[in-house]
Order: structure tokens, then C-alpha cells, then sequence
């Protein structure tokens, strides 16, 4: 490629979508069209928070936050072969400093992308592309040059786990499918990434379906499956498009379908849309939901590898552990044994999000620390604010704090903290995050997609979840803590699937890590995050400047004060919205938020 | 009713595992899913009518109820959750008029919160009849639903 | 020729038991005097393993009784410190979450929350740190026999399995999620609105008090008899209290029904002593009905009966019959009365 000859690359991942780039597409389209200028749109960047993201090749240049304002001035630059449109550089968020291209960006410097090698660097609506850089070569190696047995033994030797959470070993369960007796078997992909805060999976599936699909024909060789199906959520339209234009096109091609590349190999994929519930990412209720019932996980033994989708050998693996395997395949066990720790091998996806400058999707080597991916990469904590907590794992995992920040991140350190891999979300908390409050935000989520089928799950997590509010809205008890940590235990032993076994972690851990803020609830009245309604009031200092931007914001009519005097609320009014504290100007910062003042007395006659 | 009911069953065979594929398509034409076309998916599959509605009530998505004309859908996800979807959910049934999740009188508006839709960096967010709108706050929220539509680009 | 079923030796709680290939092992544990707590098993339906009461440790693991098989050599611990914690945390939310109006509540001593509770040792005490549910839904009285109270149900499914699996009606589903899950049926219509055919057979089995019979059990003693109503010959224990029938039960061992009843045989006792009920013949005299003697009102039919011929004539016979009885009522039609027109009611 020379330099006259440049391809522009445009984020179209869902987040991108949503600031708008289908319309800068359009933009650059209507004006290149004539040009020797290529315009491809690709899956996700990573970088959601600056998007809509803009590259242009072979020089990497990278344009952040674009808009469609911004395009006839990138056309300019590419036609005319003007200067790069520096104002429209990322802006790195601690040095303030404008970096021109993405290699020098500390957010893509130092991961490792193997799962997302093509996210962002093809158009995941053409098959071509995906071939053009590399694809369906292990599907190749896999027919015509591996015997079934040789596929699993390679994909043992790598030392894959499934990167659903659970960590198990790929190859084993690919054995153990491949080892068991029937004519007819399946090959599942679960599609239905379920955790709140984590979007890896749909990165994968918007920006490289093919990656996916060929994991699963490889699979299908593997264990002798002629059949695939997809679980995806219908929460994920755009995710469903991609793959249905994928599988047709794979179709087209001859990759799947009958006699595939000119083998008797026979293999299809179908998609599942899953109609909105997280528990059916465990596998037997994943099982019995396309099998039309309610997707109640059931008791194992059997084994989805001897009995699993109709009672047939089944083996499912997450999306990103068959967007793995055919590089795998590829490159050889050894390749991917040296990347990594001892015991988890290869990289980990994670979805970076909540306090952090740049929330995005991130792909590292396991064994990388929470320091590495937080500072490094994700740019520090948001706004400045100190640093409180990590969550990873989602729902099932747990809270870390900054003692655990120079801890190798894999399977087996996240889960001795207390945590887990979980398929991948990373939401960094700061101090003005109530860990009481983040415990019953997860366990409110748990509750609500609890089965409902076992009793410690669907009476425990609702218990606990009531405990819970109480704490934070001033009715917790002596005791409480004890009674968490009582029903914690017996609900991750007594419940049925992962789901219960796993739901009170976040609880468990926040309790381990920041016993003092519960007991801050209970004991103290007092909210130290000053995020729980119950225990805060807000009070106006006498360096008001009387702009009356709060008076006039306030909906309860809580804020008195003439233009010019200090103001002042009337805590018997105030609905703790918040409005003052947010509309109040930088500059002035007059209105404060107090926790742990005693007997204020609020409109329904409660002291604090 | 009958007439568009039928066109969707006649693209299915009649199997027990296509309860869920019927019963989107069923929404998707009708916004939720009226008693009367689960009696009649029930018969077409031949199963009891109770384990259709049984399945229909375990899955989020589904509907009994009538929708408004534009869906509001507020997202529930953690980093939604810690940038503030609370307030976002207050200041949107605020502005409508409801108390908490549901349908505004005049059918022109139904809230709802949803699960994770993986718009994380864009926290908090909605999506407005499957268009997704992040970095929200009180005040966008409240021009986003006076405009019934997005905000201008830029 | 069938083969013998294997039996396989296991040891419960240090004790050596056999059982037959197959078992579960808590029917093994159960058939050998070990007691194993449970709510959602019932010998009937297939298991599902839902309450984790009936959790056992096996290598260390623990799986539930009632969904793992024995095996040969198996060393199941059914009350390992792990175990009754897992359990008593388990019974302890089952108790807050259940209306515990337990003197005025029909399961009285059959109920198997209690006798678990009972057997688990859980104490007012430790009860009292939990929040209990108070979920006050309305019950459902519609239907003449039984009525539903959804705050005393467990979600056992025990209802739902019997429906599906042994009536085949199917009127009952789990409806909802999670905590929200109610049994229920089509639509959330009562039950008379519904499907139910009024059978009883999920009341019989309900192990509380969620779904019961209206009228309070109260029999003195059992007489075994057969039902009445048609011809299948159900077996039946007749709950007597004084000369008055006030209850029936399946009889288990009878092989046609092996305990399962209509609603006619469970339900349709009343007439035994109701006051309505025809003790003696009547005879129509100026218009009006007159009590009579056996041997009187038989010799008036016999009479009219030797007036009539042919196709003058009709019989209608009756389920209440034997086969036997049916079998002569035609013959006689045929033989005697000269006719074919003979029909039975079960045919309307």
C-alpha cells in the first residue's frame, strides 16, 4: 500500500453505532465514491468510549469522538493529501497530550489481541476479508491434514479453558464429546453473554462471526457433529445480523454445508435467539431452552457430553473460546502454551467499564495485573477520583480492592480472592461507590434472574437482597452481617446450578474486603460513599454565590435564598435528588453531602 | 388477528421446540403476546395451553400487555448502574408521568429496564425503540423524550 | 423371559443396605429406616431435585438423594455438619416464605414442612433474624372441592409433575420467575376457569397445605371398598366417622387405579347421606309420588313389563353397573323383551 493508497476504517461495533456512524460512513461515501480512497466499515475497535472511531491506513492515523460535521475535513485530508485533522486526535485523558495514530496509544500499546485480531481490522460483513487474513486456514489443517483425535489432542496441549468463566479445560470436554457413543451429536456456542457490564462477546460476534463459525465447524469435525446451533441473545440485533449474513455467506462459499471444502465433511449452523433470561447461559438450561421450555438449569450427572440438546452428546463452548481455536488449530498447541500463566494459557477479553477514563474492550495475556489493565491501558480512575474496588465476573464474581491490584489476573487467583474470571466484565469502582450498595445491585439482579426452580436460589437470593436493602435504607440490624454471611454459605453449597452456587460472591467478597462500610450502615448511620438516599443530606456553604441555579433546578422546593445571598435547603423538604450538588458551578462548589449527621429530621418524620 | 397469525404459524412445523422462535415472531407482530394466539401456538404444537404461557412468563422479552407506540428501554447493567441509571429511570417516569415501569395513558410511551445491552462505554443508556442513546443525563433525557427522537449529531 | 433386577449393596451412613438396580438413593435410604428430608420427591414422579433438602454427601460431594442412582459400593453420608447446614438454610427460607397458619391449616399433620422442620431442629430463634416474605396473595376458592393458597406453596412442582405426568392433563405450569414463580394455570385463571378437571390427584400430593380439600379430614376409621361410579372398578378406602362416609382415598395396591381417582370417586360421596337421597321406591298416585314398598314397586314394573313388546320398548343402562349386570340388562332386552333398542349412558 502506498500512501496515496488509503483505506479508512469506521467502527460500526453497537457502541459506535450509537454515536452515529452509519451517517459518517454515508458522509465519506457520498464524497470518495470516485476516489481510489477504500471505505470499510469493521466491528468493534475497543476503544468505545472515544467513538465514533475513524482510522485511516496504512499510517494508523486515529480520530476519535468524530462527528459527521467532521468529514469533509477528513476528505480534505485524504484527497488534497493534506495535513492529518490533528483536532480531531485522541486526547490522552492523564498527560493531555494528542497522539496521532493508535500505535501510540497506551490503550492499544500494550494489549495482546488474538480473540480481536480482526475486530476493527475487517468488514465482518464480508467473507472475503476474513479469508484475506487467514480465515478457515485451521478449518483446512482440521480436514485435511488432523485426524479427530489429533484436533483434540492439539487443542488439549494449548491448555485452553473455556472462557465462558468456569474455566474448565477445552480439550478435555472436546474428549469427552468426541469419546462419547451416537450417531447424532451437537455443537453449541453460547452466545447468550448475560453479566451486566460485559459486552466481549458481542464485540467478537459484530466485528469477526467468522472467527466463531469456524471454531465450530472445526469442533464438528472434531467430535463428528453435523449440527451447530448459536444461543444468542435477542438483546444483541446487530450481533444476529452479522451472523446470519456470515453463516449465508460461509454457506455460499462452501464452508459450510454439505461436502465442505470439497471433504464429506457435513456441518450447519443455526441461531437461537434467546428471549431474555441470564440463567439460560448455564448449559442444561441453555439445553432445554432451545428444546422450548422454561430454561431451568437441571441436575447433572448426565453430562451434556453424554446426554445434553434432545439427550444427544453435546458440547458447548463460549464464543470467544471457538474464536480461539482456529488459530489454534494453526499455529500450533505451542504458540498459544507460551502466551499466558502456567495454568491459564493464552489472553483474556474483558470488558473495561464504570469509574475508568477509557471504558472499552480489552484483550491481555493472562497474568497481566488489575494495575496493568486499570492505569495502563484503561487510563486511571475517571474524573481523578480514587480508586475503590475492581468487580470482575459479573453477577457470579466478586469486589477486589487495591491491595489486590499487583495479583496476576487468571482463573485460579480471581477465584482464591473470592472473585472469579467470569466470561470477562471489568467494572472499576471509586470512592464514591457504596460497596452495601453495590452488593444489593448485584444481588437484585440475581434475584430477578433466579429460575426459581431451587429453594436456597430463589428464596436465598431474595432474602438476602432484602437484608440488604434494609442495610441501605437505614433498617439493618446487629446480626445482619453475621445472617449474610450464614445464608451466603448455605446457598452457594445447597443451590442447584452456577447461578445460586455463585450468587452470593459479590456479597461474600464486599463483606471480606469492606466489612467496616456495612458496618458504617448499621452501626454508624452513616454511608461513607455517601451514595445510599437514607444517609445523606445536603447542605449549602457560606461560600454561595446565590446564582439560584439550584433554586431553580430544585423540584421538591426545598432551596430558598434571594439572587446574590447564600442559599440554603430545608432538610424536611429535600428529596436527596441531587440536583443542587450537580448544577452547582465548578468554580463555586458550595453545595456539600454529609453522611453520618444525627438527628436531622426528614419530611416523613424520620430522624437520621 | 387470525389472518396474521396463521402467516407466521405456516412457517413453522408444528415442533415443541419452536415455542420461542413462534412466540417472538408473535410479538413482533402484535407488540406483546394476546391470550388468545397462545391457545391457538398451544394447539398448533400440541401441547397444553399452560405450558405455553408457562414459557412465555419465564422469559423476559415477552409481553401480555399492549405496548405505546415508542419503547423506552432503560439499561440495568452495572456500569449503567454506577454512572447513574438510577436517576435515569427517575427523571424518564418523571417526565412521563408513570410511576415506575409501564405505559403512559395515552399509549405513546412504555418504560422498561432491561438487562445489560452491552453499551457499557456509553454509560448509562437507553435504547428508544432499538436505537440505542448513551452518556446520559438527567437533562438529555429529558430532551431526548420532548424530541420523541435523537438528539442532532454534534 | 425377564430378567431378575440386579441388586446393588451400598453403604448408608455406615450401614450396609441392598436395593434394587435403579433406586434412587433416597428410596433406599427410606426403605432401610434412614431418614432423609425432602419436599419435592414424590415416589410417583421423576425426580427433579429442587428443595436440596434431600442433599447427601457422596466422595466429599453433595449431590441430591433423589436424582442419584445407586451404584455398587457407593458410601453416601446423609448427615454430614456440611449437609444439615446446607439444609437448615435451605428449611429456614422455606419457613419465611411460608403463611404458617399451621392450627388452622388442612395439612395439620401430614404436612411435610413441619416434620422436616421438625427433624432439622430449626429454632424460633434463628427465624426470627430473617425477613419473612408476607406475600399475601389471594387464594383461590373457586373450585367446589379444593382451594389453592399460593402464600403456603413451596414450588415444588409436585402439582405441576402429577398434572403432566400421571393425569396428562397439563392444566398446571410453573408461571413466572424466580422468586416470582406461582403455580398456576393458563392465563392465571382460577381453577375453575381452567382446564382442571377436578380430579384431586395434585391435592392428594401436595406435601403442605397449599392445596387442600375443603372439607376438613376427620374419619375414624377406613373401610376398603370399590368405587361405585362406573364400571374400572377403582379401589377405595371410605374415611367413616360414626354411620356417615366423610372422606375417600385411593387404594394404592388396587392395580387399576394404583390410587388415582376421578373427581366422581374422590369427591362425589355426598349423596350417601344426603337428604335427598331416594331410601325407598316411589309410586305415582294422582299425580303425585308415593313412598312404597320394594316388593310392590316391582311387581308394578313386572306388570307394565309384560304389557309391552318389541319396539315399544327401550333399555338404558347404567355405569354404576358391573359389566355383569350391563351384560344382563341386554340380555334380557334382546331375550325376553324382543328389542335391540338397549343403549348405556356412557355411550351419551
Amino acid at each position: 500500500m502506498t500512501a496515496d493508497h488509503r483505506t479508512v476504517l469506521i467502527c460500526r461495533g453497537t457502541g459506535c453505532e450509537s454515536s452515529r456512524s452509519p451517517a459518517i460512513q454515508a458522509a465519506l461515501d457520498a464524497e470518495l465514491q470516485d476516489s481510489d480512497v477504500e471505505i470499510k466499515f469493521t466491528g468493534c475497535h475497543g476503544m468505545c468510549q472515544q467513538g465514533p472511531i475513524v482510522i485511516v491506513e496504512p499510517e494508523g492515523t486515529f480520530y476519535a469522538n468524530v462527528k459527521t460535521k467532521d468529514a469533509p475535513k477528513i476528505v480534505e485530508s485524504l484527497l488534497h493529501d493534506g495535513e492529518p485533522v490533528e483536532r480531531l486526535y485522541y486526547k490522552d485523558p492523564a498527560t493531555k497530550e494528542q497522539l496521532p495514530t493508535y500505535h501510540d496509544i497506551p490503550f492499544y500499546a500494550k494489549q495482546k489481541r488474538l480473540v480481536l485480531h480482526n475486530c476493527g481490522r475487517i468488514n465482518p460483513e464480508e467473507i472475503s476479508d476474513y479469508v484475506e487474513a487467514g480465515g478457515y486456514q485451521g478449518l483446512k489443517k482440521a480436514l485435511f491434514e488432523l485426524s479427530p483425535e489429533e484436533i483434540v489432542d492439539i487443542v488439549k496441549q494449548s491448555g485452553l479453558r473455556g472462557r465462558g468463566g468456569g474455566g474448565f479445560s477445552t480439550g478435555m470436554k472436546w474428549q469427552f464429546c468426541q469419546q462419547a457413543k451416537g450417531d447424532v451429536k451437537y455443537v453449541l456456542c453460547n452466545a447468550d453473554e448475560g453479566d451486566p457490564g460485559a459486552f466481549m462477546d458481542r464485540s467478537v460476534l459484530e466485528g469477526d462471526p467468522h472467527a466463531v463459525l469456524e471454531g465450530m465447524a472445526i469442533a464438528g469435525s472434531a467430535i463428528g457433529a453435523k449440527q451447530g446451533y448459536i444461543y444468542c441473545r435477542a438483546e444483541y440485533p446487530l450481533a444476529i445480523k452479522r451472523l446470519q449474513v456470515a453463516i449465508r455467506q460461509a454457506r455460499e462459499q462452501g464452508y459450510l454445508g454439505k461436502g465442505i471444502l470439497g471433504s464429506d465433511f457435513e456441518f450447519d449452523i443455526e441461531i437461537f435467539q434467546g428471549a431474555g433470561a441470564f440463567v439460560c447461559g448455564e448449559e442444561t438450561a441453555l439445553m432445554i431452552s432451545i428444546e422450548g421450555n422454561r430454561g431451568m438449569p437441571r441436575v447433572r450427572p448426565p453430562y451434556p457430553a453424554h446426554s445434553g440438546l434432545y439427550g444427544k452428546p453435546t458440547l458447548l463452548n463460549n464464543v470467544k473460546t471457538y474464536a480461539n481455536v482456529s488459530q489454534i488449530v494453526n499455529k500450533g498447541a505451542d504458540w498459544f502454551a507460551g502466551i499466558g500463566t502456567e495454568k491459564s494459557k493464552g489472553t483474556a477479553v474483558f470488558a473495561l467499564t464504570g469509574k475508568i477514563a477509557n471504558s472499552g474492550l480489552i484483550e491481555v495475556p493472562m497474568g497481566v495485573t488489575p494495575r496493568e489493565i486499570i492505569y495502563d491501558i484503561g487510563g486511571g480512575v475517571l474524573n481523578g477520583k480514587k480508586f475503590k474496588a475492581v468487580q470482575t465476573g459479573g453477577p457470579s464474581g466478586g469486589c477486589l480492592p487495591e491491595s489486590f491490584m499487583d495479583v496476576p489476573v487468571d482463573y485460579d487467583s480471581l477465584i482464591a480472592a473470592g472473585s472469579m474470571m467470569g466470561s470477562g466484565g471489568m467494572v472499576v469502582l471509586d470512592e464514591d461507590t457504596c460497596m452495601v450498595d453495590v452488593a444489593r445491585y448485584f444481588l437484585d439482579f440475581t434475584e430477578k434472574e433466579s429460575c426459581g426452580k431451587c429453594v436456597p436460589c430463589r428464596l436465598g437470593t431474595k432474602q438476602m437482597l432484602t437484608i440488604l436493602e434494609d442495610i441501605v435504607e437505614g433498617r439493618g440490624k446487629p446480626g445482619d452481617i453475621e445472617l449474610l454471611e450464614e445464608l451466603g454459605g448455605g446457598i452457594k453449597g445447597g443451590s442447584l446450578c452456577g447461578l445460586g452456587q455463585t450468587a452470593p460472591n459479590p456479597v461474600l467478597s464486599t463483606l471480606r474486603y469492606f466489612r467496616d462500610e456495612y458496618e458504617a450502615h448499621i452501626f454508624h448511620n452513616k454511608c461513607p460513599a455517601k451514595t445510599c438516599k437514607h444517609f445523606i443530606t445536603y447542605h449549602i456553604l457560606d461560600s454561595c454565590v446565590g446564582c439560584q441555579l439550584c433554586r431553580k433546578n430544585c423540584s421538591a422546593e426545598a432551596i430558598s435564598g434571594e439572587p446574590k445571598g447564600i442559599h440554603w435547603i430545608d432538610q424536611t423538604k429535600c428529596h436527596k435528588c441531587g440536583v443542587c450538588f450537580e448544577v452547582c458551578p465548578p468554580k463555586v462548589f458550595s453545595v456539600e453531602k454529609r453522611t453520618g449527621d444525627l438527628e436531622i429530621h426528614t419530611g416523613e418524620g424520620e430522624s437520621l | 388477528m387470525e389472518e396474521t397469525l396463521q402467516t407466521i404459524l405456516s412457517k413453522f412445523d408444528g415442533k415443541q421446540e419452536e415455542i420461542i422462535p413462534i412466540l417472538q415472531k408473535v410479538q413482533d407482530a402484535y407488540t406483546y403476546l394476546p391470550e388468545e394466539s397462545m391457545e391457538q401456538i398451544a394447539r398448533f404444537i400440541h401441547v397444553p395451553a399452560s405450558r405455553v404461557f408457562g414459557v412465555a412468563t419465564f422469559y423476559a422479552q415477552f409481553r401480555f400487555t399492549p405496548t405505546g407506540k415508542n419503547i423506552v428501554s432503560i439499561c440495568r447493567g452495572t456500569a449503567c448502574h454506577v454512572r447513574g441509571a438510577p436517576a435515569i429511570l427517575e427523571e424518564t417516569t418523571a417526565v412521563l408521568g408513570l410511576d415506575g415501569e409501564g405505559t403512559t395513558e395515552d399509549m405513546e410511551y412504555t418504560v422498561e429496564t432491561v438487562a445489560c445491552i452491552g453499551c457499557c462505554a456509553l454509560a448509562p443508556c437507553v435504547t428508544i425503540n432499538e436505537e440505542v442513546h448513551g452518556n446520559l443525563n438527567k437533562k438529555k433525557v429529558r430532551t431526548l423524550l420532548a424530541k420523541g427522537s435523537k438528539p442532532d449529531d454534534g | 423371559m425377564s430378567q431378575e433386577p440386579k441388586e446393588i449393596r451400598l453403604t448408608i451412613d455406615g450401614q450396609e443396605v441392598t436395593a434394587r438396580e435403579g433406586t434412587s438413593v433416597l428410596d433406599a435410604a427410606m426403605a432401610n429406616d434412614i431418614y432423609i428430608p425432602h419436599q419435592c420427591h414424590h415416589p410417583d414422579l421423576k425426580p427433579v431435585g429442587a428443595c436440596r433438602l434431600c442433599g447427601v454427601e457422596i466422595d466429599g460431594r453433595m449431590v441430591t438423594s433423589c436424582t442419584t442412582v445407586v451404584q455398587e459400593g457407593l458410601d453416601v453420608k446423609t448427615n454430614s455438619q456440611k449437609i444439615h447446614q446446607a439444609r437448615k438454610t435451605a428449611m429456614e427460607l422455606l419457613i419465611a416464605d411460608h403463611h404458617m397458619d399451621c392450627l388452622a391449616c388442612a395439612a395439620a399433620n401430614d404436612c411435610a414442612l413441619l416434620k422436616d422442620s421438625a427433624y432439622l431442629g430449626i429454632e424460633p430463634e434463628q427465624l426470627q433474624r430473617l425477613r419473612p416474605s408476607n406475600k399475601g396473595l389471594p387464594i383461590d376458592t373457586s373450585n367446589p372441592f379444593f382451594q389453592f393458597d399460593p402464600n403456603k406453596c413451596i414450588i415444588c412442582g409436585i402439582c405441576v409433575r402429577t398434572c403432566d405426568e400421571i393425569v396428562g392433563r397439563g392444566t398446571l405450569a410453573f408461571i413466572d420467575r424466580g422468586f416470582d414463580t406461582v403455580i398456576g394455570t393458563f392465563g392465571n385463571k382460577s381453577f375453575i376457569e381452567s382446564t382442571c378437571e377436578s380430579c384431586g390427584e395434585c391435592v392428594v400430593r401436595c406435601p403442605v397445605g397449599a392445596l387442600a380439600p375443603k372439607r376438613p379430614k376427620f374419619a375414624a376409621r377406613e373401610v376398603q371398598t370399590t368405587c361405585v361410579y362406573c364400571g374400572v372398578g377403582c379401589g377405595i378406602y371410605l374415611g367413616v366417622s360414626g354411620d356417615k362416609v366423610v372422606d375417600v382415598r385411593g387404594d394404592r395396591e388396587r392395580p387399576t387405579n394404583e390410587g388415582s381417582l376421578c373427581v366422581k370417586g374422590r369427591y362425589g360421596f355426598n349423596f350417601i347421606n344426603h337428604s335427598d337421597r331416594l331410601t325407598k321406591p316411589l309410586i305415582k298416585q294422582n299425580g303425585e309420588f308415593v313412598e312404597a314398598e320394594w316388593e310392590e314397586a316391582l311387581e308394578l314394573v313386572a306388570s307394565k313389563f309384560a304389557e309391552t313388546k318389541g319396539d315399544e320398548f327401550a333399555a338404558l343402562a347404567s355405569a354404576k353397573c358391573t359389566n355383569e349386570e350391563n351384560y344382563l340388562i341386554q340380555k334380557f332386552t334382546r331375550a325376553v323383551m324382543a328389542t335391540n333398542t338397549v343403549d348405556h349412558c356412557a355411550r351419551l
